[in-house]
C-alpha cells in the first residue's frame, strides 16, 4: 500500500487510496486499458486543439486525409515509417539489453555519412548496383563503429551509456555541418549545401516507395528471429535481466554489450543509407530528422516486439504526416505531432499501472480474491 | 587582459542556463528520480516564460520591466513545475520507467516549446513573437551604482543580468539545504535508501514530488533565460537544443554537489562561447561540438574513479513502493 | 492479564498480495512487561503481520487496537506516534550517513541541525542502556552487530515502547545474540513490550514469555513459554509432527580430494582483503560446511572459486571424474566459460537466486537452457531438451508451478530453489558449491534440500555448504570451516565441536579463540 495523496491533516486515517498488486490480469482487459489510455490521450490532444479554437473532430479528420487521402500521401507516410521502424529496430536491440541507447540519432548520421562519401566522391567509378552495396555496407559499418564507442566504455568501465550516446549525437551532428560548411559543400560561394546524389546512388522505387521499405520489413522479421530464437539473442535477454547471472552463466558480458551496440548501430547506420540513398538524395543535417527519439517511444510501445513495432511506427508516421497537413490546413504548427506523440506516451506508461495495480478507495471493503499457494 | 575578463564574463552568461539545468536535476536526484526530462522542461519554461512577458506587455499598454521579470520568472517556473509533476505522477505514483518517461518528457516538452512558440509567433501581426524594448532591457546586465564602476572588480562581478545572480543564490541556498538542514538529511535520505527513510517514519511520496517538482522548476527558469536573455526575447525555433542534456551531465561533473555545479556550468558557458574569444584556426562547426565533446570526457573521467560519498543517490532510477516484496 | 495491560491487539487482520494470502484473519495480542515470541516457518506470515503494525503494509481487514484505543497506522510515522517501533530483517539504515543522522531521520526539530546537540543526547540514551555506539560514525563503516546497536537506539530515542525485532539473531554470533537477549530483558523489566520474531525454537525457549504461532498466514495459537516444549511448538508451527533429526549419511568409500583450495587472498575494490590465505581441502563424499558472520568472505570465496571474483593470488586446485578419466585442473583466473571447457564438473548454487543464479522474468525452459545454451551447432538455440528436463524435474522434484512456461519469479521460494538446485545437480557435477541454500525456505522444502545434497553425498559429490544457521551445520556436515574476516579461524570436526566454540571462533581468529568474549 502507498498513499497516492499526502497525509491528511489528521494522522492514522485510513489512506484515501490504496494500490495493491493485482493478480495476473487477463490478456484482452490489458489490451481494453492500453485501448482507454490512447483514446484518453487523442482526447487531452483534443482539449489542446479546441483551447486553440478549432473543432477536434475536423482536425483528427483532417490528419487521417493528409496520410491516407491520395496516392502520394501514402507513400510520403510510408517514406516516414521506414527510418522509423529501422531506428526502433536498432534501439529495441539496445533496450532489450538495458542499455539505453538513445544515439540512434547519430549513428543514422554517422551512416549516412559514410554512404554519401561514396555517392559524391565514388559514384563514376562503379556501376549502381556495386555503388549502392558498397554504400550500404559503409553505412552500416559507420553506424556499427559510432554505435560501439560508448559500447566499449560502458563495458570496460561502467561509463553512463545514456548521456555518452546522447552527446554522440551532437557530435556527429556537428561532423556532418562541418562537411557541409566545409569540405563537401556544393558551391564554394552559395549556401552551404551538400549536392545531389548522382541517379546511380538513388534507390530504385518499388510499388511507387524506395526498396527501403522492404529491407526494412525483411528486417523486422531477422530481428524478430535473431531476438527470439538465437544464441545471441538469448544471451542479450539475459544479460538484460542481470548482468550477474549473465556472469554466472559463462556469459563473455563485455563482449556481448560490444556486440550487440555493433549491431544496435548498424541497423542505425542501415537507416542512415536508406534515408539519403532513398529519400533525400543528399545528406542534410536533417537526415536523421529525430527519428533516433521517436524511436524510443516506438520501441517501448511496443514492448521491444519488432512484429508490433510496424504498426507502432506506421501509427506514429500517420500522426507526423497528418501534422504537416493541419499545419497548412489549420495553421497548427507540425511540432503538435511531438506534443501528441509525448501525450499518447505518457498515457501508456501510466496505464501500465492500472494493468498491474488496483485501486481501493477508502471504506471500500476489499472483496477476497482467490489464492494459490 | 580584457580578452580574459570578457571571456570570463561571456562565460558566465553562456554558463547559467546550465547552472538552472544542473541545479534543478541534482534537487531532483537528490530525491532518487533520474529525470531526462530537462531538456523538456526547458523548452516548456522558455516558451512559458516568454508568452507570460509577450502577453503581458500585449495586455498592458505601458509595462512595467520589473513587472515582466517577475512574470516571466513565475510563469516559467510553474510550467517547468507542470513538466515535472507530470513526471513526478507517473514514476511516483504511478511507476512507470524513470528512463523512458524522462525521455517522454524531453519529446513532449521539446514539442510544446517549438509549438506554442509557433502558435505565438504564427498569431503575431509581425510573423514573429518578440517583447518590446522596455522589457527586454530588464533581462541586460544590470547597473549599480559605484560597484559596477569598480575598474575590472565591476565587470567581472556586478554586470550580469539579475538571473545570473538569482541562479548563484539557489546554488548557496541549495548546498545550505542538503547538508545543514533536517528537510535535507530526510531528502538525502529518500534518495540513498527510500526504504529506510520510509521506515524512519519520512513521507517518500512528498519528498521525491516536492523535490522533483521544485528541480523541475528551477529547469523551467534555465529555459527562460535561453528564450530572454540568449535570444533576447523573441521565439527561436528549437531555441534550448541541447542545453538541457549537458546540464544532465553536468550533475556527473558536479559529483551531485551544488557548489561544484557553478563551477561545472561556468567552463561549459566558457567552452559554448570560446569560439568567439579564443582563435585556434578551426571551422567553428567543430567548436560547436566543443561541449559535448567535453561532456563526454567529464563522463569517462568522472566514471573511472568513483567514490562512495561523491557518487550517486544510491536509488537514482528506481522507484519505490512500499509494498513491493 | 488484565486489559489495560494490552500493548496491542490485533482483531482478525487479513492481507493479501495479488493472488496471495500472506495473513488470513490472525488475532493477537501483546502486553507490556513481557516478551512475546511469534513462531512461525518462513512464509508462514510473521513479518508481514509485524510490518502492518509498524505501518509498512496497511491490512486488508481487519481492527488494530494499541493501548485499548482503536487505530488505524498508515505509515511507519503514525506507528511512532503509537510508540511502536519494528528493526527489521534487513536493517533500514541509510549507508552513506552517521549512526547520529540515522537515528534523527524524519523527525521534527529545528530547520537548521544541530549536530552537537544531537550527538550529546544519542550518547545519554545509549549510556543509560549500556550501549557502546559512536555518534559520528557512518554506517558502511559498522558491524552488523554495530548496527543493530545503531537501530535499537533509533527507536529508544523516538520514545518507542512497543518494540518488533525481526530475526534479531539472524546475523549475530551466539555470543553477541546473548548479550542482546540480556538487553531485551531489561527493557522488558523497564517495562515494555516486546515481540521477536523467528523460527528458532531454542530463541523462543530462552528468552520469551509467552509464544504466539503463525501457520500458513493463519494463527493457530498462543502458549505459555513455561508450559511448552520444543516438540509442541514444533507440531504447532509445522502442522504435523516432524523429526528434527538431520541425517548425516556415513560414507565408507574413500573418494579422495576433489578441491584443494591453496593461500587463496582476494581483494576487494576498495583494496580491503575479503579473502587472506586460505587454505583447505574438500573430499569427495563429504560436506564441508563454512559458518562465520555475515560477510567475512563467504560470498567471495564460493565466487572466487566459481571464477566469477579476481583472484589475487593462490592455487584453486579441482579434480573431476568425467567420463574420459579424471581431470585435474588448477583453475584460478578462470573464467566460468573457460572452467566448463576444461572438463571440471563443477556446479554453483549461489546465494542471490533470482539476481545470478536464475532470470526471474523467464520461465523454466529458457533457465534450464542458462548453462548449456552455448550446446549444439549453429546460431540457434535448441529448446526441446531443456523442456524435457524442466518437465522432469517438475515431476522429481514435485515442483510447485502452473506449467514449464512461467516466468519463475511467480514460483514460491521453496520452488525456485528447488528449479535452481535441480539444473546444477542435473549437471552431474563432482564439486558442488552451495551459498545459503535454504535461507528463506519452510521446513519442508528446507529437508528436501537436505536430502538432495545428502544424496549427491552419497554419490561421492564433494559438497561446500555455506550456512547461516549453526544448528543445522553442526547436524549436516562433516566438517565446519569457520571464516572470520576473510581468514579461516579453524576447521573443525562437526561431531565434536559445539555451537558456543564455533560462536568464538566466528570472532577471533585461530590461537586467540577462548579469549574473551565479544
Amino acid at each position: 500500500m502507498s498513499r497516492l495523496f499526502h497525509h491528511s491533516p489528521r494522522e492514522g486515517r485510513e489512506p484515501l487510496i490504496r494500490m495493491v498488486k493485482r493478480p495476473q490480469i487477463p490478456w484482452a482487459k490489458a489490451n481494453l486499458i492500453r485501448a482507454a489510455a490512447l483514446l484518453g490521450a487523442l482526447l487531452a490532444g483534443a482539449l489542446i486543439i479546441l483551447l486553440l479554437g478549432h473543432n477536434p473532430l475536423a482536425v483528427y479528420a483532417d490528419m487521417l486525409e493528409g496520410s491516407f487521402g491520395s496516392k502520394v500521401s501514402r507513400t510520403e507516410t510510408v517514406k516516414i515509417a521506414v527510418p522509423l521502424l529501422g531506428a526502433s529496430l536498432c534501439v529495441a536491440l539496445a533496450f532489450k539489453m538495458k542499455f539505453w541507447n538513445i544515439g540512434a540519432e547519430g549513428q543514422i548520421m554517422m551512416g549516412a555519412i559514410a554512404a554519401s562519401y561514396f555517392a559524391l566522391f565514388h559514384h563514376q567509378n562503379m556501376p549502381s548496383w556495386l555503388l549502392l552495396t558498397v554504400m550500404c555496407l559503409a553505412g552500416i559499418i559507420a553506424g556499427g563503429l559510432w554505435g560501439l564507442i560508448p559500447a566499449v566504455f560502458n563495458a570496460k568501465w561502467g561509463i553512463n551509456e545514456t548521456l555518452f550516446t546522447l552527446m554522440l549525437n551532437y557530435i556527429a551532428i556537428g561532423f556532418e555541418k562541418y562537411l557541409q560548411n566545409g569540405p563537401w559543400k556544393e558551391n564554394p560561394n552559395g549556401f552551404p549545401k551538400i549536392a545531389m546524389f548522382a541517379a546511380e546512388a538513388r534507390l530504385p522505387r518499388v510499388f511507387g516507395v524506395h526498396v527501403g521499405w522492404i529491407i526494412m520489413l525483411a528486417l523486422v522479421v531477422i530481428v524478430f528471429i535473431y531476438m527470439k530464437r538465437t544464441k545471441q539473442g538469448y544471451e542479450i535477454s539475459v544479460v538484460g535481466e542481470s548482468k550477474n547471472t549473465a556472469l554466472y552463466a559463462g556469459m563473455n558480458v563485455k563482449k556481448i554489450i560490444i556486440r550487440t551496440m555493433f549491431i544496435s548501430g548498424a541497423i542505425a547506420g542501415l537507416v542512415g543509407f536508406i534515408q539519403v540513398s532513398g529519400a533525400d538524395f543528399s545528406l542534410t543535417e536533417s537526415t536523421s530528422g529525430g527519428v533516433g527519439f521517436t524511436a524510443i517511444t516506438v520501441a517501448w510501445l511496443s514492448k521491444l516486439n519488432p512484429i508490433i513495432m510496424v504498426f507502432v511506427s506506421a501509427f506514429l508516421a500517420i500522426l507526423q504526416k497528418g501534422s504537416n497537413r493541419i499545419q497548412t490546413d489549420f495553421k497548427i504548427p507540425a511540432s503538435a505531432a511531438s506534443v501528441l506523440t509525448g501525450i499518447i506516451l505518457f498515457f501508456m506508461l501510466g496505464c501500465e499501472f492500472f494493468i498491474n495495480y488496483r485501486l481501493i478507495f477508502r471504506g471500500r471493503k476489499e472483496k477476497r480474491n482467490g489464492y494459490s499457494n | 587582459m580584457d580578452t580574459v575578463i570578457n571571456l570570463f564574463c561571456a562565460a558566465v552568461l553562456a554558463g547559467t542556463p546550465l547552472l538552472f539545468g544542473t541545479l534543478g536535476e541534482i534537487l531532483t536526484e537528490k530525491s532518487g528520480n533520474l529525470n531526462l526530462g530537462v531538456e523538456g522542461m526547458m523548452f516548456m519554461g522558455a516558451i512559458a516564460g516568454l508568452a507570460g512577458a509577450y502577453f503581458y506587455e500585449q495586455i498592458f499598454t505601458v509595462p512595467s520591466g520589473i513587472v515582466a521579470a517577475i512574470i516571466a520568472v513565475v510563469f516559467s517556473f510553474l510550467c517547468g513545475v507542470l513538466g515535472a509533476l507530470i513526471y513526478s505522477f507517473l514514476t511516483v505514483t504511478l511507476r512507470s520507467n524513470q528512463n523512458v518517461t524522462g525521455l517522454a518528457l524531453t519529446i513532449f516538452g521539446t514539442g510544446f516549446g517549438n509549438f506554442f512558440g509557433d502558435v505565438l509567433a504564427g498569431r503575431a501581426p509581425s510573423g514573429y513573437a518578440a517583447v518590446g524594448a522596455e522589457i527586454k532591457s530588464v533581462f541586460q546586465g544590470i547597473k549599480i551604482p559605484f560597484l559596477s564602476d569598480i575598474p575590472y572588480i565591476g565587470k567581472l562581478f556586478f554586470s550580469y543580468n539579475f538571473l545570473v545572480y538569482v541562479g548563484v543564490i539557489i546554488a548557496v541556498l541549495m548546498h545550505f539545504f542538503l547538508n545543514k538542514t533536517r528537510a535535507g538529511l530526510n531528502l538525502r535520505a529518500v534518495g540513498e535508501d527510500p526504504a529506510a527513510a520510509d521506515a524512519a517514519g519520512i513521507n517518500v511520496t512528498k519528498y521525491k514530488y516536492l523535490a522533483t517538482c521544485i528541480g523541475g522548476g528551477i529547469c523551467g527558469i534555465g529555459g527562460m533565460y535561453v528564450s530572454m536573455v540568449i535570444c533576447s526575447g523573441v521565439w527561436v525555433f528549437n531555441c534550448v537544443g541541447g542545453i538541457g542534456w549537458i546540464a544532465v551531465a553536468l550533475v556527473i561533473f558536479a559529483t551531485w554537489s551544488p557548489s561544484r555545479a557553478l563551477l561545472g556550468s561556468l567552463i561549459f558557458g566558457g567552452l559554448s562561447i570560446m569560439r568567439l574569444y579564443v582563435p585556434l584556426g578551426i571551422p567553428i562547426q567543430i567548436y560547436d561540438i566543443f561541449p559535448y565533446l567535453a561532456t563526454v570526457i567529464v563522463l569517462i573521467a568522472t566514471g573511472i574513479r568513483q567514490s562512495k560519498e561523491h557518487s550517486i543517490p544510491k536509488s537514482t532510477g528506481l522507484n519505490y513502493f512500499r509494498e513491493d516484496r | 492479564m488484565s486489559e489495560e495491560n494490552n500493548a496491542i491487539r490485533l482483531v482478525n487482520i487479513t492481507k493479501s498480495f495479488g493472488s496471495v494470502l500472506a495473513n488470513d484473519s490472525i488475532s493477537l495480542d501483546v502486553r507490556y512487561g513481557e516478551i512475546l515470541a511469534l513462531l512461525g516457518e518462513n512464509g508462514s506470515g510473521k513479518t508481514t503481520l509485524m510490518n502492518i503494525l509498524s505501518g509498512i503494509y496497511y491490512p486488508d481487514s481487519g481492527t488494530i487496537y494499541v493501548k485499548g484505543q482503536e487505530v488505524k497506522i498508515p505509515s511507519p510515522k503514525d506507528a511512532f506516534n503509537l510508540g511502536i517501533g519494528m528493526i527489521h530483517q534487513h536493517f533500514k539504515l541509510v549507508d552513506v550517513l552517521t549512526a547520529a543522522e540515522n537515528i534523527i531521520l524524519g523527525l521534527p526539530g529545528s530547520v537548521r541541525l544541530n549536530r552537537k546537540a544531537i550527538s550529546a543526547e544519542i550518547k545519554k540514551i545509549s549510556s543509560r542502556y549500556g550501549f557502546d555506539i559512536e555518534p559520528e560514525k557512518k554506517i558502511y563503516n559498522m558491524s552488523v552487530s554495530e548496527k543493530q546497536t545503531v537501530e535499537i537506539v533509533k527507536l529508544l530515542y523516538r520514545g518507542a515502547d512497543i518494540l518488533i525485532l525481526d530475526e534479531p539473531t539472524a546475523v549475530l554470533t551466539p555470543q553477541e545474540s546473548d548479550k542482546l537477549f540480556e538487553v531485551l530483558k531489561n527493557m522488558k523489566n523497564d517495562g515494555k513490550a516486546i515481540v521477536i520474531i523467528t523460527h528458532k525454537l531454542n530463541e523462543v525457549l530462552a528468552v520469551s514469555d509467552r509464544v504466539s504461532i503463525l501457520r500458513k498466514g493463519c494463527s493457530v495459537g498462543t502458549v505459555k513459554t513455561s508450559e511448552t516444549n520444543r516438540q509442541e511448538l514444533t507440531e504447532l508451527m509445522v502442522g504435523h509432527s516432524v523429526s528434527l533429526e538431520i541425517e548425516r549419511p556415513e560414507i565408507n568409500t574413500k573418494h579422495g580430494e576433489y578441491l584443494k583450495i591453496v593461500d587463496l587472498t582476494c581483494i576487494d575494490s576498495d583494496g580491503h582483503k575479503v579473502l587472506d590465505n586460505i587454505n583447505f581441502s574438500l573430499n569427495g563424499g563429504e560436506i564441508l560446511g563454512i559458518a562465520g558472520i555475515a560477510g567475512s568472505g563467504q560470498r567471495e570465496l564460493c565466487e572466487a572459486i566459481a571464477g566469477l571474483y579476481p583472484v589475487k593470488g593462490g592455487a584453486i586446485l579441482c579434480r573431476s571424474e568425467t567420463p574420459n578419466g579424471p581431470v585435474n585442473e588448477n583453475i584460478v583466473g578462470k573464467s566460468p566459460t573457460e572452467i566448463i571447457k576444461k572438463g571440471v564438473a563443477m556446479a554453483f548454487v549461489p546465494e542471490d537466486r533470482l539476481g545470478m543464479g536464475l532470470v526471474a522474468s523467464m520461465d523454466m525452459v529458457e533457465n534450464m537452457m542458462l548453462k548449456s545454451y552455448k550446446q549444439g551447432k549453429g546460431p540457434f538455440t535448441e529448446r526441446k531438451k531443456p523442456r524435457q528436463m524442466a518437465e522432469r524435474m517438475i515431476k522429481e522434484l514435485d515442483i510447485v508451478t502452473p506449467g514449464v512456461s512461467t516466468p519463475i519469479r511467480l514460483l514460491s521460494g521453496g520452488n525456485v530453489q528447488k528449479v535452481l538446485l535441480g539444473r546444477e545437480i542435473a549437471s552431474e557435477p563432482s564439486v558442488l558449491l552451495v551459498a545459503y541454500p535454504v535461507r528463506g525456505l519452510d521446513i519442508n522444502s528446507s529437508y528436501t534440500i537436505y536430502n538432495l545434497l545428502n544424496e549427491q553425498k552419497k554419490k561421492g559429490v564433494a559438497i561446500l555448504f555455506i550456512g547461516e544457521d549453526l544448528d543445522v551445520l553442526l547436524e549436516l556436515c562433516d566438517r565446519i570451516m569457520v571464516l572470520c574476516d576473510g581468514k579461516v579461524s579453524g576447521i573443525v570436526n562437526a561431531k565434536e565441536t559445539t555451537k558456543e566454540e564455533l560462536g568464538l571462533m566466528m570472532v577471533h581468529i585461530g590461537d586467540e579463540k577462548g579469549g574473551e568474549t565479544a
